[in-house]
Parts: structure tokens; C-alpha cells; sequence
């Protein structure tokens, strides 16, 4: 058995909308390199729609294709509806990730939230904290518990 | 092409191993432990493995028990030693930072019953000092256990100047030799220990076989309770056919280990060479006192898994000590303990080369790990912080 779905082997090995977007409108950055992953989202908006999405990650095969997944999954979306997006859809998305290596795709959840939030920040938009649950790394929340 | 370069992961079976396993299997499927002669024949086979192993490691035919493999050898040397002790008040164990889990798990088992475990640390060229093991042998000491060959980055430790320490000061060594049996000169008597662990999948032979080498008038206990086999030290019926094909696979690789190594060797300094030249890594452990096959860089900027991943699309196996290749949140044990700090110990990759491995191989890793790692780089938004000058370079 493959450690991984063809689906995370296809967004690993051929990711979508690697690079950065110099003049981007929010960048997010989750996650540290002691525990292993970091991804980086760059995200640019017209509209409130994610016009152009755009991530780097450092990190293992599940981090890599959940960061490109997620960007396909919000790329054209209103933001509202990009903000919605949770680490399950993309894990789903994915076919599925073992187990031990949820962990890696709420980094991508994670990713797209602290973009839209630079943006909300910067452009000094109100927005609810609510709907961010989380702008810092996953891993040192499971170290906290 | 397809390059196996994970020999210390476990190796192939070799064919003369595979034919002798097939050919106890069909003919000598007796019960050693029957009186009749179909008995009495696996008896003799078994015995005659005993003498062979025996041989070759220096030991007498009664120090040899056989087991499962190396985790069960090392388990059973060190409960042994560490009961045999407690029952004198001696509640000290002193070990390396560096060691197996065979080997910490157990130790970490006898701390919760009240066990002081002491771990040597080693320096960045991943080597245990003996003057550090004299300094805390002491006669609360119930075993001092250092591994012969790191199964990571391939260091060879000083077990015989620990060995003679030990012996001199009347403290129990075990040494968990799974790595370097059949593949460098073992000698237990040089070594001066009273346990001695080896796997016989580690130089090709089968999986799930092993032998303790327990010196004469050291403590045993048994890990398994049933029958009388293995002088009731461990029980269950001997696996005959996976003894005798463990016992032709090390009688091979002792006799090829001459010309074997000098060809490792040859294609170890070639394969470190043409890795050394991708900026910013760093070989992990000594660079010549190291197990001849073995080859481990740490990359900065990248992480393992995904450098194991792409370097298996393109037919390499290699291994990793990134934490997400283990499951757990920690970068490898072995690779923090040589000082590589997190952020780098997750970049790492092991290939480690065996007897079969060929120069065309190895021109082939030097060509893929490269692309591979630059592949990798220009996706990591840490390399690009290196390189832009927001973070500094650790290697
Ligand atoms: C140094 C060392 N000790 C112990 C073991 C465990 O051996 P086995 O797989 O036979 O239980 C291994 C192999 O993984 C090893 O490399
Ligand atoms: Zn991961």
C-alpha cells in the first residue's frame, strides 16, 4: 500500500500556483521550521475575490500537495467563502492523508486564514476575530496540550 | 533504474541464504526439541548453527542464544543485567544518547521502575567518549550499553577501550552490534563484553532472527516463558530453516567483508564527494570512523520526507530522520544529539550502500540528489529567506 492517495502523489509531484506574488495584497506565513513544516500563501484581491493565490511550503509530501490543493480550492473564491475553508475539505479534497499527517493540512487552512488577515490588516478592513480560529502554528498547539 | 540505497533499513536475502533457508524448510522440519531421529537431525543442525555463529564472533557455542532479531536481544541483555543488579542494589544504567529505541525504550521502561539512566552524549562527530563512560561508571553501575555502529549516520564507537573500562571496574557491557556484524570485524572477546546483540536481516539474511551473545556466568532471564528451548532462556520452538539461512548469510559476508568494504569504501568517498558539493550541507558523523556503506547529509532549507518522496519517483530508496517521516513531532534523535538543530535535522537523508551496490548506482544518486534538493529549495519559502539574507545560514 502507497503511503499516499494519487491525489496527494499528483499535487506533490506537479504542485499548482507555486512561487510568490511580489506585489501581493495579504502574505501569510504558518508554522516553524522546528516542527517541520512552514507555508507561505500570497494571496492578491480584487472585489473581495482571491483574484491570484500563490503559496511556498517547507515541508513534507502532505504539507507540500494540502498547500496546493488549498490554493485551487480558494483561487476565484470570494473571500468570505475562502475563509470557510477547513483542513477536512482539504484533506477530502486530497483523498485523504494518513492519519499522523492531519496535522500538516491545517498548516493550509492556517495558511489562508493569516493571508486574508494580512489583507484585512493592511487595507485596515474591519473583520470578525472570530472567524480566524487560529494565526499561529498548529504543531505548537498540540505541543501546548 | 531502480537503486536500493537503504542496507541499514535491512538488506536482500542472499540467494545462497534463501536456498539454505528452502532446503532446512523441506528437509529438516523435525521438532529439535523431539526425541525421535527427525528431532534429533534439527537438533544437530541447530546446534551446528550455534558453533558456526559462535566461530565467527569469537564466543563458545554455550554463549550464543538465539532470538527474533535485535530488538529482542537487546531487550533481553539489558533486563537481564538491570534485574540481575537490582537484586545487588545496583539501580545505574549508563548508555549513549545515540542508542537504537531497541535500546531507549527499555532503558525508559526500567527509569519508570526506578532505574537511574544515564545517557553519554556524543560530540558533533557523533562519536561516545570512554573517558566520559569512566567518569560515571561507578559501583552503583548495574551495565554500561554503547552501541558497536550507529544505524543513522554509520559512527563506530570505542567499545573497546569501554569494554576494557568495564571490565577493569567489574560492571556488565552490552553492546548492540546489529549494525556492524557482517559488515566489520566483530570479535567478542576483543570487544571484552558480556552481551552482544546482532539481526541477521542486516547482512542479509531473514527477517525476524537474531542471537544474543551472553559471556559465560553473565545474569540471563528469560523474556519468554513456555518450553525448555534455548537452555530455558527463551522459549517457543526454534525457527531452524531462518538459523541456518542467518548463519550461511553471515559465514558470506564474513568472507567477502575484505574485498566488500574496500569497494564500499570506494564508492562511500565518491558518493560523499560528489553530495558535498550541493551548497549548504553537511555530512553527519566522523568522516572515517564510519560503517563503510554509510552516507548521511543533512540539507538546509528542505525537509526529508518530501526529498524521500520525489527521490523514490525516480527509483532511489533512501531513509530520512525528519520527524515527518516518523510520525512524531521530533526530527531524529541521533541527528540533535550531534548538535544539528531542528530547522536542519529535518532535512536529512541516509543512503547507505551494501555489497551489491554498483559505481553506475551511485553516479546516479550523485546525479538525482541535487536535482532533487534544488527542486525542493525553490518551493521552500525558508530557502528563500536564506537567500534573500532574513535568516542565516546554519550549514
Ligand atoms: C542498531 C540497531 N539495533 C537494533 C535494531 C533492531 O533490530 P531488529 O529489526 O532485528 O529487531 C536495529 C535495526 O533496526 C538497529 O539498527
Ligand atoms: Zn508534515
Amino acid at each position: 500500500m502507497a503511503l499516499y492517495s494519487e491525489k496527494v502523489m499528483d499535487h506533490f509531484k506537479n504542485p499548482r500556483n507555486v512561487g510568490v506574488i511580489e506585489d501581493a495584497d495579504g502574505v501569510g506565513e504558518v508554522g516553524n521550521a522546528k516542527c517541520g513544516d512552514i507555508m507561505k500563501m500570497y494571496i492578491k484581491v480584487k472585489d473581495g475575490v482571491l483574484t491570484d493565490v500563490k503559496f511556498e511550503t517547507f515541508g513534507c509530501g502532505s504539507a507540500i500537495a494540502s498547500s496546493s490543493m488549498a490554493t485551487e480550492m480558494i483561487k476565484g473564491k470570494p473571500l468570505s467563502e475562502a475563509l470557510s475553508l477547513t483542513n477536512k475539505a482539504v484533506a477530502e479534497a486530497l483523498d485523504g492523508l494518513p492519519a499522523y499527517k492531519m496535522h500538516c493540512s491545517v498548516l493550509a487552512e492556517q495558511a489562508v486564514q493569516a493571508a486574508i488577515l494580512d489583507y484585512y490588516q493592511k487595507n485596515n478592513i474591519p473583520y470578525d476575530p472570530a472567524q480566524f480560529k487560529c494565526t499561529h502554528c498548529a504543531h505548537d498547539e498540540e505541543a501546548d496540550e | 533504474m531502480f537503486v536500493y540505497a537503504d542496507n541499514a533499513a535491512t538488506t536482500k536475502l542472499s540467494s545462497k541464504a534463501c536456498a539454505a533457508y528452502i532446503k532446512t524448510a523441506e528437509e529438516t522440519f523435525g521438532n529439535p526439541s523431539s526425541l525421535h531421529s527427525a528431532g534429533q537431525r534439527a537438533k544437530e543442525v541447530l546446534e551446528d548453527c550455534r558453533m558456526r555463529i559462535a566461530r565467527i564472533l569469537g564466543a563458545d557455542a554455550r554463549e550464543i542464544l538465539f532470538t527474533s532479531g535485535g530488538s529482542e536481544s537487546d531487550n533481553q541483555a539489558i533486563l537481564s543485567a538491570a534485574r540481575a543488579g537490582a537484586k545487588k542494589g545496583k539501580r545505574k544504567i549508563v548508555s549513549t544518547a545515540i542508542e537504537h529505541h531497541a535500546v531507549l525504550h527499555t532503558l525508559e521502561k526500567l527509569k519508570k521502575e526506578g532505574f537511574e539512566i544515564v545517557l553519554l552524549p556524543v560530540g558533533t562527530e557523533g562519536i561516545v567518549r570512554a573517558e566520559d563512560a569512566a567518569r560515571e561508571i561507578d559501583e552503583n553501575t548495574a551495565l554500561v550499553s554503547v552501541m558497536f555502529a550507529n544505524n543513522e549516520i554509520g559512527t563506530l564507537q570505542p567499545v573497546e577501550e569501554i569494554g576494557a573500562l568495564c571490565k577493569a571496574k567489574g560492571v556488565p557491557f552490552h553492546t548492540d552490534a546489529v549494525q556492524a556484524v557482517g559488515h566489520v570485524p566483530v570479535d567478542v572477546r576483543k570487544i571484552g563484553c558480556d552481551y552482544l546483540a546482532l539481526s541477521a536481516h542486516k547482512f542479509h539474511g531473514p527477517k525476524g532472527v537474531g542471537a544474543l551473545f551472553i559471556k559465560r556466568g553473565a545474569p540471563l532471564s528469560s523474556l519468554i516463558e513456555g518450553g525448555a528451548q534455548e537452555r530455558g532462556k527463551r522459549a517457543g520452538t526454534e525457527d531452524l530453516p531462518a538459523i541456518v539461512a542467518m548463519t550461511v548469510a553471515l559465514e558470506e559476508a564474513v568472507a567477502e567483508m575484505g574485498p566488500v568494504t574496500k569497494r564500499l569504501q570506494s564508492l562511500q568517498t565518491e558518493l560523499i564527494d560528489g553530495l558535498a558539493k550541493i551548497p549548504h550541507c553537511a555530512l553527519n558523523g566522523d568522516r572515517t570512523r564510519r560503517l563503510p556503506g554509510n552516507v548521511s547529509f543533512c540539507f538546509e532549507g528542505i525537509e526529508g520526507e518530501s526529498l524521500l518522496l520525489l527521490l523514490d519517483e525516480m527509483g532511489v530508496c533512501a531513509s530520512s530522520g525528519s520527524a515527518c517521516t516518523s510520525g512524531s513531532l521530533d526530527p531524529s534523535h541521533v541527528l540533535l544529539a550531534i548538535g544539528r538543530v531542528h530547522d536542519v535535522a529535518h532535512g536529512s537523508l541516509r543512503l547507505t550502500l551494501g555489497r551489491e551496490t554498483t559505481k553506475e548506482e551511485v553516479l546516479y544518486m550523485i546525479k538525482c540528489v541535487p536535482a532533487v534538493v534544488e527542486r525542493l529549495r525553490n518551493m521552500s519559502p525558508v530557502w528563500r529567506d536564506l537567500q534573500e539574507g532574513k535568516r542565516s545560514y546554519i550549514l
